[in-house]
């Protein structure tokens, strides 16, 4: 159990293992931990037995097609895949069974990726504790009685228990990041335009991008140089040549400058996380990293520019769920009344709150004072972090303020649930990448994240440093089954 | 007291591109519904849309031909609101940078040519088509509604004029003159009766001499050239009798309805609708480099208002250089080449505005095989008198049969008439010698009695005789 995507890798070409076994020790373990978690919205028993045969097939007859050839993936429900429900953990998909494969979904089907299933997320990804399912919550592996984080909830929990090698979700303002963190797996958002948005169920599309959460920082490369790359069908996807992202994992971090984000810590944030994170940047120092303090004093508008810029995107992205074309479909007198009732049943509060914040902040008469100035904040943000880019190659933080906090502490106060993605948020806004790496386990037993952040395009670097953190932080443990079962 | 309507149009023109704006589905008019449809024109989730680059160059050419600006960047905006056959509730539009801005067109009425100034064009998505079952073919009184997604993002340029325009006749001709534009340019079917070209008007009134601007009513659903006009004319009729009678114009939107020929009001809600207009953000701005404008530059064709001034030029009436100018190319260039050959303007325009058009417009023989140089020596041998006006019409039937040069085909059809006096000399000697009535009635003065004789030496010639030269001759006997 508990191999790497790079282990198995080795295995299914030494001929220890199947991409069939494989598949089967997923499955298994999933049927084992599922109960608990709540991990899979959708297991495609079917579809991935026979990827899983074809893989081998291919893999017997010499064709090998890449590092996912053969390795169990599990997918956020918000990518569209053909023939397989896809909800995004809505009531307003519910049984919506989409024509057509996301890009990323296509490029893992012809890397030989098998899919497993469709993890569970906040409805619409909105969230950061996957309560927001209309479908139920996941828990977290490491605690079954606190959140798993969000809203890539499922896939983090999916990877850190075991029921899927490595898995896709995406992240708007910290959704890959902060349940990589709060799992005590590797989490990573690359650059914007990177990785297609092409059937990716949208949220904010100017935010919104697909990642790769695995065990390890290696698998994370591995998983990115499979699924980014120009696309034709996305308009705003990044036109030039990628190198491969791993290409400095192993290299260390001497003579690199890293920057320690000054805003990032203090109120609202465990001593226990900004301890871990301080001896991280000491023993990053003692790596030969040159630390350097920087302040980016733009970020503590952040959030609320997200809050303003984020909602106002999803209000119009979120408008085409309107019960005529697809999906739920309440009946009205008129078409009117059919929409409005479609939407008022279909949509679940945090969603119906984002829309309503969005529709307000865009009408005439506050559009400059709330959607303006939330823009004019992203400026000042992507300065700050131009300015700090001259001076440092990386910049660091912990991912979460706190590590995995109890089942419903959150619920009713969507504010502290905000909080949760103060530290990820920046690099959304700038569209910059940044990577989520467990760097060990509090006094409870929960999950440390340590984020390191880089410039558009600075993936290399990026994975060079967590690389060198997760060797430094030697953290191999996976929650045990004997806790979950209860 | 007089008062002067003022005058805006809107003008929503869909491309004739061979695709979608922002997918690969066919741009197709009448095939069978929900057939030319993908994800991305049907809303579905996931779906992204990525701009036709041809139909930006449409967009391009059309603000070229207006004398726009063409913007060197220009922003895609998504325009929100719900309605049943719009897939993603939004529309993608242009809000405060446009492709096109500040243009002008010069619009001919009686002879007279104002020029109307462009405000904006710009580019944007169709939506898809309702048809509501029921009552009055309108949603809220509808028993169903069928929707139709094959028009779903077909691209449309809406162009804005100022409002420059004074009467409904001048909007008729406003609108023409920029149908024929857009059809010039090859960018759009321009077909009104398919719904290629759809007018808006925003009509106000003021007292005449007045500088500011009354309220203005938006007019819809006008579907011709003519409803156009008519709806113009019976809102600015409304109005002035509305204030008149000491009432006040509402700023509203209202719905003509062709068959009583009534504008009424369609129901609005309070205040003007708030579309939320922001920034596309699955789009990045399109760029239009100079090098770019100036390569769709290089590939816009002469203008109808050009043209017009050069037949004008070429020596013809302004009504017929405007019919030619409307014609069909190919006629038009029977035209061109007829001139070139020497043929003088006034005859070949006719020739082309007359049996040309009449011949083309024959469902057999389809297309007619003519050329300018033909009819140049076609119209030469009528000026020459070798051939009458009369039968230059079977010359030219069998020319377009196939039967050679206009030369032969007189030659072998035997329509070569005689004009040469010596052998006209017995034949118009013998009349006299058989007709001393008619020739005495002459002689007392009833000179029209000519007429007889010519039309009698004709007959002794089987209509071959020249009838300006017989009566030439005869004039020249009698008188003498």
């Amino acid at each position: 159990m508990r191999r790497t995507v790079a282990e198995a890798g080795a295995g299914l070409r030494s001929g220890e293992v199947t991409a069939a076994g494989l598949l089967e020790e997923v499955l298994a373990q999933a049927s084992t931990t599922e109960a608990q978690l709540h991990a899979y919205l959708t297991i495609d028993r079917e579809g991935a037995l026979q990827a899983a045969a074809q893989a081998d097939a291919e893999l017997r007859s010499g064709n090998d097609l890449g590092p996912l050839h053969g390795i169990p993936v599990a997918l956020k429900d918000n990518m569209v895949t053909r023939g397989v429900e896809t909800t995004a953990a809505s009531q307003i998909l519910a049984g919506y069974v989409p024509p057509y494969d996301a890009t990323v979904v296509s490029r893992l089907r012809s890397a030989g990726a098998v899919i497993v299933g469709k993890t569970n997320l906040d409805e619409f990804a909105m969230g950061s504790s996957t309560e927001n399912s209309a479908y139920g919550t996941s828990y977290n592996p490491w605690d079954t009685t606190r959140v798993p984080g969000g809203s890539s909830g499922g896939s983090a929990a999916a990877v850190a228990a075991g029921s899927a090698l490595a898995a896709l979700g995406s992240d708007t303002g910290g959704s890959i990041r902060q349940p990589a963190s709060l799992c005590g797996v590797v989490g990573m958002k690359p650059t914007y335009g990177t990785v297609s948005r092409y059937g990716l169920i949208a949220f904010a599309s100017s935010l919104d991008q697909i990642g790769p959460l695995t065990k390890t920082v290696e698998d994370s490369a591995l998983v990115l140089s499979v699924i980014w790359g120009h696309d034709p069908l996305e308009a705003t996807s990044y036109p030039g040549e990628l190198d491969d992202p791993g290409s400095r994992v192993g290299a260390g971090v001497e003579g690199l400058r890293v920057g320690v984000v000054e805003e990032l810590s203090g109120d609202g944030y465990e001593p226990e996380v900004e301890t871990a994170v301080g001896e991280m940047v000491e023993r990053l120092s003692e790596s030969g990293a040159e630390i350097v303090e920087v302040s980016l004093p733009s970020f503590e508008y952040a959030l609320s520019a997200y809050y303003l810029i984020a909602p106002a995107e999803a209000s119009a992205n979120l408008a085409r769920f309107d019960g005529i074309r697809y999906g739920l479909r309440v009946a009205g007198d008129t078409a009117e009344e059919m929409m409005a009732a479609t939407r008022g049943q279909g949509f679940g509060p945090e969603p119906t709150r984002r829309i309503l914040l969005g529709t307000y902040a865009l009408s005439a008469g506050y559009y400059d004072a709330f959607y303006g100035q939330a823009q004019r904040v992203r400026s000042a943000i992507q300065e700050d972090f131009a300015d700090a880019y001259r001076r440092v190659d990386v910049l660091v933080s912990p991912t979460s303020p706190t590590v995995a906090f109890p089942a419903g502490a959150r619920t009713d106060d969507p504010l502290a649930m905000y909080l949760s993605d103060i530290c990820t948020i920046p690099s959304n806004l700038s569209g910059h990448p940044a990577i989520s790496v467990p760097i060990g386990l509090d006094t409870q037993g929960l999950p440390i994240g340590f984020q390191v952040m880089a410039p558009a395009l600075g993936e290399v670097t990026m994975y060079q440093v967590a690389a060198e953190v997760e060797r430094l932080a030697g953290f191999e443990q996976s929650p045990v089954l004997e806790k979950m079962a209860s | 007291m007089s008062w002067e309507a003022v005058i805006g149009i809107e003008v929503h023109v869909e491309l004739a591109t061979r695709s979608k704006m922002f997918c690969g589905c066919a741009v197709s008019f009448g095939d069978e519904p929900n057939t030319n449809v993908c994800p991305t024109c049907l809303g579905l989730p996931g779906a992204l849309p990525v701009p036709n680059r041809v139909a930006i160059e449409s967009i391009m050419a059309i603000g070229i031909a207006l004398d726009c600006r063409v913007s060197p960047q220009s922003v895609f905006h998504r325009k929100n609101y719900f309605y049943a056959d719009l897939p993603k509730n939004y529309q993608i539009s242009q809000f405060d940078i446009p492709v096109c801005r500040d243009g002008h067109i010069d619009v001919e009425l009686d002879g007279e040519i104002s020029r109307i100034e462009i405000e904006r064009a710009h580019m944007e998505e169709d939506t898809g088509k309702s048809t509501h079952l029921g009552d009055g073919g309108r949603i809220h009184s509808a028993r169903a509604t069928w929707l139709d997604f094959n028009r779903s993002g077909v691209p449309l340029v809406e162009i804005v004029s100022r409002p420059d325009i004074r009467s409904a006749s001048q909007a008729r001709a406003y609108a023409q003159e920029l149908r024929s534009l857009v059809a010039e340019l090859g960018v759009s079917d321009a077909r009104l009766e398919e719904g290629s070209i759809r007018f808006d008007a925003n009509v106000s009134i003021r007292r005449e001499g007045d500088r500011g601007l009354g309220t203005k009513v938006e007019i819809k659903n006008m579907n011709s050239f003519r409803s156009l006009e008519q709806a113009i004319d019976y809102e600015v009729a409304r109005q002035v009798d509305l204030v008149e009678t000491g009432g006040e114009v509402i700023q509203e939107t209202r719905h003509w309805e062709e068959e009583a020929g009534v504008t009424h009001s369609m129901r609005t809600k309070e205040g003007s609708s708030d579309y939320r207009y922001f920034t596309e953000p699955d789009l990045a701005p399109m760029v239009m480099s100079e090098e770019w404008v100036a390569r769709v530059r290089a590939t816009i064709p002469e203008l109808p208002a050009g043209r017009r001034a050069r037949f004008v030029g070429d020596g013809l009436e302004p009504a017929a250089a405007a019919v030619l100018s409307g014609s069909p190319p190919r006629l038009r260039q029977i035209y061109e080449d007829a001139i070139v050959a020497g043929a003088p303007a006034v005859s070949a325009a006719n020739w082309v505005i007359g049996e040309l058009t009449a011949a083309d417009r024959r469902p057999e023989p389809a297309g007619i095989e003519l050329s300018g140089a033909d009819l140049a020596e076609l119209i030469s041998l009528v000026d020459t008198g070798k051939v009458s006006s009369t039968a230059a019409k079977d010359v030219l039937e069998g020319v377009l049969g196939g039967e050679g040069s206009p030369a032969r085909v007189a030659q072998a059809r035997d329509l070569i008439q005689i004009s040469d006096p010596s052998e006209l000399e017995s034949a118009i000697a013998a009349v006299i010698e058989e007709n001393p009535k008619a020739v005495s009635d002459y002689a007392d003065g009833e000179t029209k009695i000519i007429g007889f004789l010519v039309g009698q030496v004709m007959r002794a010639t089987q209509g071959k005789a020249d009838p300006k030269a017989v009566n030439e001759m005869l004039r020249d006997r009698l008188d003498a």
